[in-house]
């Protein structure tokens, strides 16, 4: 699915990578543990934290997860922001909660990480 | 013996969790610069940005040395820490003694040192109480996920 399809149906805000938003994603990985992100992340996933400090974006990169999308409302500081567009990372973010997204996102086929 | 092509040093900053991961972050962009292989990358800076973390948390200073051969790259991380009481435990998963300013960051998860463990072909972690910790990986140039 693309993440322009996700965007839409997740109802996000597109905070960085307006033009990267026609990335494929399959796979998602979803946690608030960064580590528990760099443990079963295999690349290019969506990322989905609740978390949105500057090592939320530091771990994405780490990752290498394809995108990162914040849940429950979280808007992380501009300096965040400006970080994830230097290392090319599209970020969303979404008022709905961890729960509901995965439920819509597992309804439309895609998987978490194993 | 296997000649050494690159080696470099950096220092860790304990304490600071604004540039808590920018030297893996350095790593990651030396690594691809030489063309190194995306699975042998996204291990090694893995390990690093852990070893990292760690220090960060738990230590006022140390340090990293990426070292690149022919066949492997190693990670030598050291610091001058509390050091740790028993190995065995700390390598465990889901043990962790960090405090809850770093769990609300989203660390403390007890994942990391396993993590490094998992994602290395070598590993070794070394700690003497009052002293400080260091940790050695070392990841094959052929290796996969
Ligand atoms: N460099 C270090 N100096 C002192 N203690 C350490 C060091 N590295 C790890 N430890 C100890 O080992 C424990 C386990 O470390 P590990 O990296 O596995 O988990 P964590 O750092 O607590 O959480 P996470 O890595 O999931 O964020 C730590 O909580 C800490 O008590
Ligand atoms: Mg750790």
């Amino acid at each position: 699915m693309k993440l322009a399809e996700i965007k839409d149906l997740l109802r996000c805000e597109v905070l960085a990578g307006e033009e990267d938003l026609s990335v494929d994603i399959s796979q998602v990985v979803a946690s608030d543990g960064m580590s528990e992100i760099l443990a079963f992340a295999k690349s290019k996933e969506l990322m989905i934290t609740g978390l949105t400090n500057i090592q939320s974006i530091r771990t994405a990169d780490i990752a290498g997860v394809s995108a990162v999308l914040y849940c429950r409302g979280k808007r992380p500081d501009k300096k965040v922001i400006e970080f994830a567009k230097q290392k090319r990372i599209p970020v969303l973010a979404t008022e709905m909660v961890m729960f509901d997204i995965c439920g819509i996102l597992y309804n439309k086929g895609l998987k978490g990480v194993s | 013996m296997t000649a050494e092509l690159l080696r470099e040093s950096f220092q860790i900053q304990g304490r600071n969790f604004d540039k808590a991961g920018e030297i893996s972050s350095e790593i990651k962009v030396i690594l691809k610069d030489l063309g190194i292989d995306a699975a042998c990358l996204r291990r090694v800076v893995i390990v690093a940005f852990e070893a990292e973390m760690n220090v960060v948390m738990y230590a006022d200073r140390g340090t990293i040395a990426l070292i690149l051969t022919d066949h492997d790259i190693s990670l030598e991380v050291r610091d001058d820490g509390p050091g740790i009481p028993d190995i065995d435990l700390a390598m465990k998963e889901g043990y962790s003694t960090a405090s809850d300013e770093m769990r609300e960051m989203g660390f403390g998860f007890g994942m990391g040192l396993p993590n490094m463990k998992k994602n290395s072909d070598e590993f070794c972690l070394e700690s003497e109480v009052g002293k400080g910790t260091s940790v050695f990986a070392r990841i094959r140039l052929d290796s996969h996920d």
